[in-house]
C-alpha cells in the first residue's frame, strides 16, 4: 500500500528524504518490504507503529548507520548509498538509536559523553566549551556536568543523548523512541526542549519514532507503519478523519489490514465480584531495599487480595522491578517483610516459586529453544508430571493462540506474539500469582489489548492474582488498583478514577505528573542534590520548564541558513576524540587496567621461575647381573651425578616393567652377567642396557645426552687405567662455551622470551574486546553515523592501548633486570623501539580480529587461540622457528613474536644493538601497517 | 536436588551451543585444525639444528666430523670462516658453532690432547640445553671410531645400547599432540561455561531461573555436565581422528579410562570457569582472568617441561592446578600402557580438587546470582 502522494504545493520545499521501494531483510526476516516515500522538510514526522514493523529499521537506513540492501535512500538531496554523499552529509545528520543512553558510555560523565561527540564533528575545544555549556543549560543538565552517564536516570540519559546529537546543528534530526520507558514528567520536558529547539532552529527536520500514540498527537505529520510497510501517512487529523476514529489509537487500529484486526475488541474487564478474593494473596510492609548508599526501594506496604489486577506505575529505574525481585524471593529486603498467601517470602523456599509466574521485562524467553520446547522446559522445571504435559501444552497453545507456531523459534516472532508465549510460560504450571513486570512494552495495540483481555479472564474466571508493572498509562486505567511509584517511594496507591478525582485532573498522566511534582519538589526542598531530577531547576514546575529552555540564546542553536562545509578525510582530533575515550573508560575500570599491569608481572615471575630446561633428579635404578666391583663402579658413576637419584634396586625385568610404566624410573640400567670379567679380558664386546622412560621426549632427550655423556666419561677412564698411557693417543677434549649465557640458566633464556608473549596476549585481548564491545552494547553507531573514519576510529582505539602495553614493557624489563637479575647487555633504545612496533603490530591483531568478531566470548576465544599457541609454539620461544615445519614453520616466519623474539634475546642477552638486529626489525616495522591496513579494509563502517 | 532438572537445563545448554555457530566452528577449529598443525609443526628436540663448522684443520678427522651432521637432527653444516663465526651467532642464524683447531688430527695422533671448541647460543631453550651433549657424542664418536682403524682396538669394549621406551623414536609430535589436546579441553571447557554464564548474566537470563523451582546447585551442575559433555566428546573425537589416525601416534594404553580421566579434569575445569565468571564483573576482565590462569596452567603442569626441573615451590604449588594431573595421567595411560592400579592417585587427586572448586565456585555463584 503505497501513502497517498503529498500535494507539492502544500510543501514547497524539497523533501528531505525520499525513499522509493525500499526493502530490508534480516535473514529471512524481512524488515522492510518496498517503502517508497516522500519525507517532507523543516517538519516534526511522526513514525507509528508497535516494535518490530520497522521503524528503527527505516530510521538506520536514513541516517546511513545501515546498508541499503533494496531501493533507493535519497537523504538531504543525495543518495545515501553513495559513500561520498554519506561523507558529506553525514555531518548534517544526528541520529539517536533506541534504548536508554544506548549511544552513551556509561563510564563517562555527562560532560565527557557530550564531548566526545563534539570531537567527533572536528570542533575544537572553544567551540566545544561554548557548545555544551549552552546545551547543558537548556536541557537541564547543567549542575551535573561530572555525573556518570550509566548513574542516570532514563530520562536524563535521553536529555544527555539530545546534547549528544544537537551538538552539531542537524538539520536532520533523527531520534529512535527516545522517551520510551521515561516518566510522564520527564517526557513532557523532552518535548518541551524539542519544541523550543525547532523554534531557534525553523529549518530543521526531526523524524521520531515513538510507541506512544499520545505523543504523535502533537506531531506536524505522521506515517504509521505496519509488518515492514506503510499503511497511511498525513497529519493526525487527517488520519483520524479518514478512519473516523476520536482518537490515533483507534486510527491505528483502523488502517490494520482486515485480517490482523479481525478478532479485536476493546478490552473490557468486568467488575470484581462483591466479596471475592477476601484473601491477602500479596502484602508488602515496609519494604526498603539499598545498595551501598543508595535506596532503591523506599519503605513500601501495599496488600493485594486474591483475583486483583493490581498495576505499579512508574518510569525506568524508580524502584519497580527491584520490589518485584523482593516479592519473588530473587532479592532479600534490606527491611520489612513480604508475604505470598500469608507466607513469608524465603528465597530458599522452591515451594512458593510453584505459586508464582513470573515475566520479567529483560527477558522472558529462550531464544534458542522452540516455541514447544520452550514450554516444554518450563513445565519440566515446575515438576508437572510428565504424562500430563503434552496436554497442559496444547491447552496453553490453545489459550494462547500459539498452534500454529509451536515449532518456530522466538527471535522470528513478533514481539507481540513473543509477549503472549512468555505469559504461557509463566502460565504453565497454573500459578496463583502472576508478577509481570513491563509485559506489553513495544506491543501493538491490537495484540495489547488481546493481552490484557486474557489478563482479564485469568484474574475474573480463574482468580488469578495479577501484579503488573508499567509506564503505559492507558494499561494503568485498565488495573483495578495501581500504585504510582517514583524513586523508591509509593507515591499514592488507589482505583484510577480515585487519583484522578484527588487530583482534579483529566486524565491519569495529569494527575501522576502532578503527583511527580509534588515529590520533587518536596524532595529538593529538602536535600538539593539527592535525586538527579529534583535538583534540576527545570524541573521544579511545569511552568519553569518552558522558559528555563526557552531563555537558550539563540547562539546555541544558529539557523540552519547554510550547510556546513563537508568534513576532512582526516582529522587529528577525531581520531584523538577516540583515544581520549578509551582512555577514560580504562581510567574508569582500573581492575581492567590493573589485572593488565600486574598480571604480566606475576605471568612473568611465575612462568620465568617455573620453565626450566635444565633437568636433575632424575630417579633410576639398576638391574646389576653381574654385581663385581666393576658393575658397582659404573653405576657409581651415574649415581655420583647430581642429575640422578638412585632408587632400590630392580629385581627383575618385570619389576623393571613396572616401575617404569608407573613413571617411577625415568631411567633403567641392565648390567649383563659376567660384566667385570668380559671387560677384563678384553675379547667380547659387552653390551650395557639403558632403558628411557620415551613418555615425555624433552626430557628423554637429556637423559639420553646425560648417560651418552657418562658412558663414554667412564669408557676414557677404564681405558687409561686398563692399557696405560697408549690409551691417552686420541686423547681430546671439546670446550664446551655456552654463549651469552655462560651459566646456563634458563631464567636468562626464558624471561626475555617472555617478553614477547606477554605483550602479545594481553595487549591483542584489550584491543578486540574495545571494539567488539562497543558492537555487543551498541555504541558502535556512533561510529557509525558520524564523521570519523575507519582509520581514526582504529587507531584512536589503539592509541591508549599501546600506551598502556609500553607501560607494561617498561614494567617487564625493570622486573626481569631487578629482580630476576638478568643480564641486560645490549641497546636499551633498540629494545624499546621494537617493543613499540611490536605493540603496535600486537593491538593491531587485535583490531583486525575484532573487525570479524562479533560476540565478546567469541573475541575471547578466537584471541586466546589465535595469539598464546603461535607465540608459544611457532616463535622460537621453545624451538628455533629454524627447525619449524610445515605450517607452524608458515606462521613462524610471518608472526611478529618471532621477530620481537629475536630482538628481546639480542639485545638482553647477546649485546647487540640497531646495527645487527636490522634484519629483525623490517618485518616488526611492516606487520603493524599490514595487521592494521586489513583491519581498516575489513572494519564496516556501517551495520549490514 | 533433581536429577530431571539437571537433565533438562542441560539440554537447554546443549541446544543454546548448537545455535551459536561460531563457537562451534571455533571447538572445531581447536580439536581439529589447531592440534594438527601445532603437533605436526613441533620439532624432535634436535629438528635441523642449525650447525656452523669452522674447519681450520682440513684433514681427514675434521671432514669425518663435518660429514658426521647431516639432516634431519642437523642442518647440513654451513662451513664458515672463523671471522664469521660471531656476527653469524649475533644473528641467530646457528644454535651451535663447532671450531676445529689448526692441526688437530696432528696433534690428536701425537697425544697432544686438543681441543676442539664448540660455541652454543645459550639463549635457545630446548635446542641448546639438549643439543650440546648430542653434538658432543658424535664429535667423539666419530674421533675415536678414526682412531681404533688407526691403531687398531685399546679402547675399553663396552657398549651402551641405548633404547627410549613407551617413544622409541622420541617423537615430540606424540608428546605434543596430548599436550595440545589437554590445553584445548582446559581451555574450552573453562570458556564455555565462564563466558557462557557472564553472557547469561548480561543478557537477564540467569534471573529468570531464579523464579523458577530450580536451585543454583542445580542450575551450575547442568551447566558442567552439558559443557563436559560436548567437550569429552570432542577430545575422543579428537583423539581417535586427529591424533591416532591422522597423525599416527600409536596410543599403547586404555583410551576408555583416559577419557574417565577427562571427565574429572572437566569436571574441575569447568567448576573454575564458573569459579572465575563469578570473580569477572565483565568480559573484559573475564579475558584478562582466563589468560592469567591459562598460561600457568599450560606452561607448569609438566606438558611443556617437565616438572622435574621446576623449582620445589612451583611443583608444589601446581600440585594444586588440575592439570597437573590430568598430564600425568595422560602420559602414564596413553604411553606407558598404565591402568587404573597405577594412576588412581591422580583420579583421587582429580576429584578432590574438581570437588573443592566446584564448592568454591558454588559458594560464589549463589553470592553472584543475588
Amino acid at each position: 500500500m503505497n501513502p497517498p502522494a503529498v500535494p507539492p504545493e502544500q510543501h514547497p520545499a524539497p523533501p528531505v528524504v525520499g525513499l522509493a521501494h525500499v526493502g530490508l531483510s534480516y535473514g529471512a526476516t524481512r524488515a522492510l518490504d518496498d517503502v517508497t516515500l516522500d519525507i517532507p522538510a523543516g517538519m516534526m514526522i511522526g513514525l507509528i507503529g508497535p516494535d518490530g514493523v520497522g521503524k528503527s529499521s527505516l530510521l538506520s537506513l536514513i541516517a546511513g548507520a545501515h546498508v541499503v540492501q533494496e531501493g533507493r535512500v535519497e537523504v538531504l538531496g543525495g543518495d545515501i548509498a553513495d559513500q561520498e554523499h554519506r561523507r558529506r552529509t553525514c555531518p548534517r545528520i544526528a541520529y539517536m538509536p533506541q534504548g536508554l543512553g544506548k549511544n552513551l558510555y556509561p563510564t563517562l560523565s555527562v560532560f565527557e559523553n557530550v564531548d566526545f561527540f563534539g570531537r567527533l564533528f572536528g570542533q575544537d575545544q572553544e567551540e566545544r566549551q561554548r557548545r555544551i555549556a549552552d546545551l547543558l543549560e537548556a536541557t537541564g543538565l547543567a549542575p551535573f556536568p561530572d555525573r556518570p552517564a550509566g548513574k542516570l536516570s532514563g530520562g536524563m540519559k535521553q536529555k544527555v543523548g539530545l546534547c549528544c546529537a544537537l551538538i552539531h546543528d542537524p538539520d536532520l534530526l533523527i531520534l529512535d523512541e527516545p522517551t520510551t520507558g521515561v516518566d510522564p514528567l520527564s517526557r513532557r520536558q523532552f518535548w518541551q526542549l524539542i519544541d523550543t529547539i525547532r523554534r531557534d532552529r525553523p529549518g530543521m527536520s526531526v523524524m521520531v519514532a515513538t510507541a506512544y500514540m499520545e505523543e504523535a498527537q502533537g506531531f506536524d505529520w505522521l506515517v504509521a507503519m505496519d509488518a515492514g510497510r506503510v499503511l497511511a501517512t498525513g497529519t493526525p487529523a487527517e488520519l483520524m478523519e479518514r478512519t473516523g476514529t476520536p482518537n490515533l489509537d483507534a486510527a491505528f487500529i483502523a488502517l490494520l489490514p482486515e485480517d490482523k484486526r479481525r478478532g479485536h475488541k476493546e478490552v473490557v474487564i468486568p467488575p470484581r465480584a462483591e466479596g471475592a478474593g477476601a484473601d491477602i494473596a500479596i502484602e508488602a510492609e515496609h519494604l526498603t531495599m539499598r545498595f551501598g548508599d543508595f535506596v532503591a526501594v523506599d519503605n513500601v506496604s501495599f496488600r493485594i487480595p486474591r483475583g486483583e489486577i493490581f498495576g505499579f506505575l512508574g518510569s525506568n529505574g524508580c524502584g519497580k522491578t527491584t520490589t518485584m525481585k523482593m516479592l519473588t524471593g530473587l532479592l532479600p529486603a534490606s527491611e520489612g517483610i513480604a508475604r505470598l498467601f500469608g507466607r513469608e517470602v524465603d528465597p530458599n523456599d522452591i515451594e512458593v516459586r510453584r505459586r508464582v509466574g513470573y515475566m520479567s521485562q529483560a527477558f522472558s524467553l529462550y531464544t534458542e529453544l522452540t516455541v514447544r520446547q520452550n514450554l516444554d522446559l518450563h513445565a519440566r522445571l515446575f515438576r508437572l508430571a510428565p504424562e500430563s504435559i503434552p496436554a497442559r501444552i496444547a491447552e496453553m497453545a490453545e489459550r494462547f493462540g500459539l498452534e500454529d507456531i509451536m515449532e518456530t523459534l522466538p527471535d522470528a516472532l513478533p514481539l507481540g506474539i513473543r509477549q503472549r508465549l512468555s505469559l504461557a510460560v509463566a502460565m504453565i504450571h497454573a500459578p496463583d500469582i502472576l508478577i509481570l513486570d513491563e509485559p506489553t512494552s513495544g506491543v501493538d495495540p491490537v495484540a495489547r489489548d488481546a493481552f490484557w483481555q486474557i489478563l482479564s479472564d485469568l484474574s475474573r474466571k480463574d482468580s488469578v492474582t495479577i501484579f503488573v508493572s508499567t509506564h503505559f498509562m492507558n494499561e494503568a486505567e485498565l488495573c483495578d488498583r495501581i500504585s504510582l511509584m517514583h524513586a523508591g517511594r509509593v507515591l499514592v496507591s488507589d482505583t484510577p478514577a480515585a487519583i484522578v478525582e484527588q487530583r482534579a485532573a483529566h486524565s491519569l498522566e495529569e494527575a501522576f505528573i502532578a503527583y511527580l511534582e509534588e515529590a520533587i519538589s518536596e524532595r529538593a526542598g529538602a536535600t538539593p542534590a539527592a535525586a538527579p531530577v529534583a535538583a534540576s531547576p527545570a524541573a521544579t514546575s511545569p511552568a519553569a520548564v518552558v522558559p528555563a529552555a526557552a531563555a537558550v540564546p539563540p547562539v546555541a542553536m544558529p539557523a540552519a541558513t547554510e550547510p556546513p562545509a563537508a568534513p576532512r578525510r582526516f582529522d587529528a582530533r577525531r581520531m584523538f576524540a577516540y583515544t581520549r575515550r578509551e582512555a577514560l573508560e580504562l581510567r574508569r575500570d582500573p581492575i581492567r587496567a590493573t589485572l593488565a599491569l600486574l598480571g604480566t608481572v606475576i605471568l612473568m615471575f611465575v612462568v620465568g621461575y617455573g620453565i626450566n630446561m635444565d633437568v636433575d633428579n632424575l630417579s633410576f635404578a639398576v638391574l646389576d647381573r653381574d654385581d663385581t666391583t666393576l658393575s658397582q663402579d659404573y653405576v657409581q658413576q651415574i649415581a655420583g651425578s647430581r642429575y640422578f637419584i638412585e632408587k632400590a634396586p630392580i629385581v627383575d625385568y618385570a619389576d623393571m616393567d613396572r616401575r617404569m610404566r608407573d613413571g617411577e624410573l625415568a631411567l633403567a640400567i641392565e648390567i649383563p652377567p659376567g660384566f667385570g670379567r668380559d671387560v677384563a679380558r678384553g675379547n667380547k664386546t659387552v653390551e650395557i642396557g639403558a632403558w628411557i622412560d620415551g613418555a615425555m621426549p624433552s626430557r628423554a632427550e637429556t637423559v639420553r645426552g646425560y648417560v651418552q655423556g657418562m658412558h663414554s666419561a667412564w669408557l676414557t677412564q677404564k681405558a687409561r687405567e686398563l692399557y696405560g698411557n697408549a690409551a691417552t693417543v686420541g686423547d681430546f677434549q671439546i670446550a664446551l662455551r655456552y654463549r651469552y649465557n655462560p651459566s646456563v640458566q634458563s631464567l636468562v633464556a626464558i624471561v626475555p622470551a617472555m617478553l614477547p608473549l606477554l605483550l602479545m596476549m594481553i595487549p591483542a585481548m584489550l584491543a578486540v574486546l574495545s571494539v567488539v564491545r562497543e558492537k555487543e552494547l551498541g555504541s558502535i553507531t556512533n561510529f557509525y553515523v558520524t564523521p570519523v573514519t575507519r582509520f581514526e576510529f582504529l587507531v584512536g582505539k589503539q592509541l591508549p592501548y599501546v600506551a598502556l602495553a609500553m607501560l607494561n614493557f617498561a614494567m617487564l624489563v625493570a622486573f626481569a633486570v631487578f629482580i630476576f637479575r638478568v643480564p641486560f647487555t645490549g641497546s636499551l633504545l633498540a629494545l624499546s623501539l621494537a617493543a613499540l612496533l611490536y605493540v603496535f603490530a600486537a593491538t593491531a591483531l587485535g583490531l583486525l580480529l575484532s573487525s570479524f568478531m562479533n560476540s565478546q566470548i567469541a573475541a575471547i576465544f578466537g584471541t586466546a587461540l589465535l595469539t598464546l599457541i603461535p607465540a608459544v609454539n611457532y616463535s622460537g620461544m621453545i624451538d628455533p622457528v629454524t627447525s619449524l615445519q610445515g605450517a607452524g614453520a608458515f606462521v613462524g616466519q610471518i608472526y611478529p613474536a618471532t621477530y620481537f623474539m629475536t630482538i628481546a634475546r639480542g639485545t638482553f642477552s647477546k649485546g647487540l644493538g640497531f646495527a645487527e638486529l636490522a634484519g629483525s626489525f623490517f618485518p616488526l616495522l611492516l606487520a603493524g601497517p599490514v595487521l592494521l591496513g586489513l583491519g581498516i579494509a575489513l572494519l564496516k563502517k556501517q551495520a549490514s | 536436588m533433581r536429577l530431571a532438572n539437571i537433565f533438562q537445563l542441560g539440554v537447554k545448554e546443549l541446544r543454546g551451543l548448537a545455535r551459536d555457530p561460531m563457537l562451534l566452528v571455533l571447538i572445531v577449529y581447536s580439536f581439529t585444525v589447531s592440534i594438527y598443525t601445532a603437533s605436526s609443526a613441533t620439532p624432535e628436540t634436535l629438528n635441523r639444528a642449525a650447525i656452523a663448522i669452522v674447519d681450520e684443520d682440513q684433514s681427514p678427522v675434521s671432514s669425518r666430523i663435518i660429514s658426521a651432521f647431516y639432516p634431519p637432527y642437523f642442518s647440513v653444516p654451513k662451513l664458515i670462516s672463523p671471522s664469521e663465526m660471531d656476527r653469524r651467532m649475533d644473528a641467530g642464524l646457528d644454535t651451535f658453532a663447532l671450531d676445529i683447531p689448526p692441526n688437530f688430527q696432528r696433534d690428536l695422533l701425537a697425544g697432544r690432547s686438543p681441543t676442539i671448541q664448540l660455541n652454543v647460543d645459550a639463549t635457545r631453550m630446548s635446542q641448546a640445553f639438549s643439543g650440546g651433549g648430542y653434538v658432543q657424542s658424535i664429535v667423539s664418536d666419530e674421533v675415536s671410531e678414526f682412531l681404533n682403524r688407526y691403531r687398531g682396538a685399546s679402547t675399553v669394549p663396552v657398549d651402551l645400547a641405548l633404547r627410549a621406551r613407551f617413544n622409541q623414536q622420541l617423537s615430540k609430535g606424540w608428546f605434543g599432540s596430548i599436550t595440545n589436546v589437554i590445553s584445548s579441553i582446559t581451555m574450552l571447557s573453562i570458556i564455555l561455561t565462564g563466558a557462557a554464564l557472564i553472557r547469561e548474566r548480561e543478557h537477564g537470563t540467569i534471573e529468570h531461573l531464579l523464579v523458577m523451582p530450580v536451585r543454583p546447585t542445580e542450575i551450575m551442575l547442568s551447566k558442567i555436565w552439558s559443557m563436559g559433555l560436548v567437550v569429552l566428546v570432542a577430545s575422543a573425537l579428537s583423539l581417535t581422528f586427529i591424533v591416532q589416525w591422522a597423525l599416527n601416534v600409536p596410543i599403547n594404553g586404555s583410551v576408555t579410562l583416559f577419557l574417565v580421566g577427562t571427565a574429572l579434569q572437566l569436571f574441575a575445569t569447568t567448576s573454575m570457569g564458573i569459579f572465575l565468571a563469578t570473580m569477572a564483573g565483565t568480559m573484559p576482565q573475564f579475558g584478562l582472568l582466563l589468560m592469567l590462569v591459562l598460561l600457568p596452567l599450560q606452561v607448569l603442569s609438566g606438558g611443556s617441561t617437565p616438572r622435574e626441573s621446576m623449582p620445589q615451590i612451583i611443583q608444589d604449588i601446581m600440585l594444586a592446578a588440575p592439570n597437573t594431573h590430568f598430564v600425568m595421567l595422560a602420559q602414564s595411560i596413553l604411553f606407558r600402557g598404565a591402568g587404573i592400579d597405577v594412576v588412581w592417585p591422580q583420579f583421587l587427586a582429580l576429584i578432590a580438587i574438581g570437588g573443592v572448586l566446584f564448592f568454591l565456585a558454588l559458594r560464589r555463584f549463589r553470592r553472584f546470582l543475588r
